[in-house]
């Protein structure tokens, strides 16, 4: 009797757009239904997203139910897929540089410093330390503000709502901190090929300061409100697990990986930017479930925030830019003395600089795990080839992987966990 | 095709001046240090052991990072001397990708780059298979990492690279029903063409200049 | 219906009744697509907070918003499912387009992204800024107040 009854009955009347659209999966999209032979059942099928408030962004996952648990899970994405490698293709080096923190918005200053890493290595120039020890501590920000958001959503997803603000309170703050900076609350382009865009103002050092002593109580707060919390450990134990083995064999990185006992941070065994000087732990989990993923975050807020501690605290003077002209523009009083300076200035605004031909890679350790800029000059003033390895690209194909056999509520907490951006997804 | 040439108005003589320097700039790099090959790395050593050296077309040596280039027949074979071998043991992929070399004017056209990460000894190496434009196949590497299903399916979506006995190739990022893969060369990058006060379009009527299916209205409000 | 809008004082008062109403109460849906979701996302927490402008819950059905906030850039994969929730959200509905790349196409102007929602859907405010900082999107529900203040009964008849 269930196979003949068609598989969304509905009484009312639709109109002519509804039914066109209800007639069933776009095409390209199979999905199997079984039909269990001994309750002639079938699996229902459920469309979660694009448009969700679950999903984190504009992600669809088709799940195959059988009563409540998920018997299969498929992801679609491509809903934000903007070709900006290929316009960077057509822009010249600095013009690309804001599409980087477009791209995974939520660490833009990540993304800025691995395609500043990739362009430098082509072309060969070295970095002041006052600007290697600032992107470290604005790299640092930005993970906790990206943990910080993290937090808050997926708490909200799981139902702590009241998370949710206190969380992004302290977002904000850092927010304001880089719109003292540089003006804008997100999307700065502040890390630059050759070093940063300009030297912090008067009153930031200040700013960053008050912050990073009022931030330690906050992360025992978010402490006290979820890590004993039996109904968070109800939701999150035993949830979305994924060992070791597994989380390799699907190139995971992060957090996502480092909870499944693999220690692996980029900062510590491939360091960049002065990375090597600073002391910190790396958080590494142990059962691959929510529950530690959850774990290993917070405890790299208070890692960050001793990295940050220590960069504030050594903080040397100096230029924030390389004094190679080949890639970094002079400073702006140069300009009214040299004619040198000036033609510089202009041609690199106007035209860019011209790397030799060949590729490199630039990677850093994000907030979701490796941040990779894979660059392939043909030696004009354009890239040939940008490639953004987006860690999340790689973190979501593992959800099928997790969450088969659990329950739907299990879902939505194994994507927060992840920790996805669509815009690194499908860039 | 729209470039950002023609978006700012640069004329044919803004662009000679721009190709003169251009060649002014390039032999300014004449004293960086050369870039090496590989020849003597741990990576081409384990290959030869495995009886695969036949395979390798290229190595170079630039900015620290090893890079060998490949013929794509036995890439399954390669890649699991890359994830197994004592000294290699690259069992983290990076990242998995194509590159379209078009503007090169290089034969094979396309490239299929593994780039892999080792977790125990922190080293990348990257290997590149070739890929001909007549026959844009290549086996699958799902079989090695499992990684590799949804970048083989971001190539053939985006460069129209087809992988053998791959367990559901079809377009991930594109609408299904997308004709053509905007990442080569040859495709334009599409987009608006950007107004000057020479080109003003008529906004009576709604700008469906780059929409596919013209029949969603375009009208502003109602009120 | 069968009102008019040259009525008497009785649905004069009516309209503004109605209009007090809806533009104290505007629901959004959540359609946060990209960046700018983030933005919208802080322009709900407890620094700048929307609610006290009526828009107390966001809703994730569109069966029970007023307005759609389309907040990101909107891509050609996922045009038609914003026509789609568009559809499905009852009358009297509006649309902000919220960001450079729900008005224009912002930075990306190539073959993957919508160059404007208003391609799709009519739009009522366009919130310029890359992302708006969340006190730009407060301004912007500010202005939908005030023409919803303007609606009569003829124009939603």
């Amino acid at each position: 009797m269930a196979a003949s009854v068609a598989f969304n009955p509905n009484p009312l009347p639709l109109s002519d757009t509804s039914l066109q659209r209800a007639k069933g999966p776009a095409p390209g999209i199979e999905i199997e239904r079984t039909i269990d032979p001994l309750t002639n059942t079938e699996n229902m099928v459920l469309n979660m997203g694009p448009q969700h408030p679950s999903t984190h962004g504009v992600l669809r996952l088709v799940l195959e139910l059988d009563g409540e648990t998920v018997t299969k899970c498929t992801p679609h994405i491509g809903y934000l897929h903007t070709g900006i490698e290929k316009t960077m293709e057509n822009l010249s080096y600095y013009k690309a540089l804001p599409l980087t923190d477009r791209e995974d918005y939520l660490s833009n200053l990540c993304n800025n410093l691995a395609y500043s890493l990739a362009v430098e290595k082509l072309m060969g120039v070295e970095i002041p330390p006052r600007a290697q020890i600032l992107r470290v501590l604005l790299n640092e920000l930005e993970r906790i503000a990206s943990h910080m958001l993290w937090l808050g959503t997926h708490a909200l997803d799981i139902g702590a709502m009241s998370v949710f603000f206190y969380c992004w309170q302290d977002r904000d703050r850092i927010l304001e901190i880089k719109e003292h900076l540089s003006g804008v609350r997100t999307k700065t382009s502040w890390i630059c090929p050759g070093g940063l865009r300009g030297d912090a103002p008067t009153g930031w050092m200040t700013r960053v300061k008050e912050f990073l002593d009022y931030f330690p109580e906050r992360i025992q707060l978010y402490q006290g409100l979820l890590t004993n919390n039996p109904i968070w450990i109800e939701r999150t134990r035993n949830v979305g697990v994924i060992s070791g083995e597994n989380a390799i064999a699907f190139g995971m990185g992060g957090p996502s990986l480092r909870a499944s006992g693999v220690n692996l941070d980029l900062r510590k065994t491939n360091p960049y930017s002065s990375y090597e000087q600073f002391d910190f732990d790396v958080a590494v989990g142990q059962y691959g479930d929510v529950y530690d993923r959850y774990r290993v975050r917070i405890e790299e807020l208070t890692q960050s925030h001793r990295i940050c501690v220590q960069a504030w605290e050594r903080m040397p003077d100096g230029p924030v830019r390389t004094s190679d002209r080949k890639i970094a523009p002079p400073p702006r009083e140069e300009l009214d003395t040299s004619m040198e300076a000036l033609i510089h200035h202009f041609k690199l605004y106007t035209e860019g600089f011209h790397p030799p031909v060949g590729e490199a890679i630039g990677a850093v350790e994000g907030p979701r795990g490796e941040k990779a800029y894979y660059i392939v000059s043909d030696g004009s003033n354009k890239p040939y080839r940008v490639k953004i390895k987006g860690p999340s690209f790689y973190n979501l194909q593992a959800l099928p992987h997790m969450v088969e056999g659990s329950m739907v509520a299990d879902v939505v907490a194994a994507i927060g966990s992840i920790d996805i951006v669509l815009g690194d997804i499908d860039r | 095709m729209v470039d950002t040439d023609v978006r700012l108005g640069l004329t044919g003589s803004d662009l000679a001046i721009r190709d003169r320097q251009f060649k002014k700039d390039i032999a300014r790099f004449e004293n960086l240090p050369a870039v090496l090959n590989a020849d003597n790395s741990p990576e081409v050593r384990a290959l030869s052991e495995a009886g695969l050296a036949g395979e390798i077309t290229a190595t170079k040596r630039q900015s620290g990072q090893d890079f060998i280039t490949v013929r794509k027949n036995r890439i399954v074979d390669i890649l699991t001397v890359m994830r197994d071998h004592p000294d290699c043991r690259y069992d983290l992929v990076s990242d998995i990708f194509g590159v379209d070399l078009l503007g090169f004017d290089k034969e094979p056209r396309f490239e299929v780059i593994y780039s892999l990460y080792s977790i125990a000894t922190h080293r990348r190496i990257v290997v590149k298979a070739e890929v001909d434009e007549d026959d844009p196949t290549i086996d699958t590497t799902v079989g090695v990492w499992r990684a590799a299903e949804w970048p083989e399916r971001e190539m053939f979506d985006l460069f129209g690279i087809e992988f053998n006995d791959h367990p559901d190739l079809r377009r991930i990022l594109m609408p299904d029903d997308w004709v053509g893969h905007p990442l080569r060369k040859d495709f334009p990058l599409g987009g608006e063409e950007v107004e000057f006060s020479h080109n003003v379009r008529d906004r009576l009527s709604p700008s469906l200049h780059d929409l596919e299916d013209g029949n969603v209205p375009g009208a502003h409000g109602h009120h | 219906m069968g009102v008019e809008s040259n009525a008497g004082v009785l649905t004069a008062s009516l309209n503004k009744l109605v209009n007090w109403a809806r533009r104290n109460s505007l629901w959004p849906a959540t359609f946060g697509l990209a960046c700018c979701a983030i933005e919208m996302m802080a322009s709900t927490d407890s620094r700048f907070d929307m609610s006290r402008f009526g828009s107390e819950a966001f809703r994730a059905s569109p069966r029970q918003a007023d307005v759609m906030i389309v907040a990101g850039r909107v891509c050609k994969k996922m045009a038609p499912v914003v026509r789609q929730v568009y559809d499905q959200m009852p009358e009297p509905k509006w649309v902000i387009a919220m960001g450079d790349c729900a008005s224009n196409g912002g930075v990306f102007n190539n073959y993957a992204v919508v160059q404007g929602v208003d391609q799709i859907v009519p739009v009522d405010v366009y919130v310029p800024g890359c992302p708006p900082s969340p006190d730009g999107l407060i301004y912007a529900v500010m202005q939908l107040q005030k023409l919803v203040d303007k609606e009569t009964f003829a124009d939603r008849a």
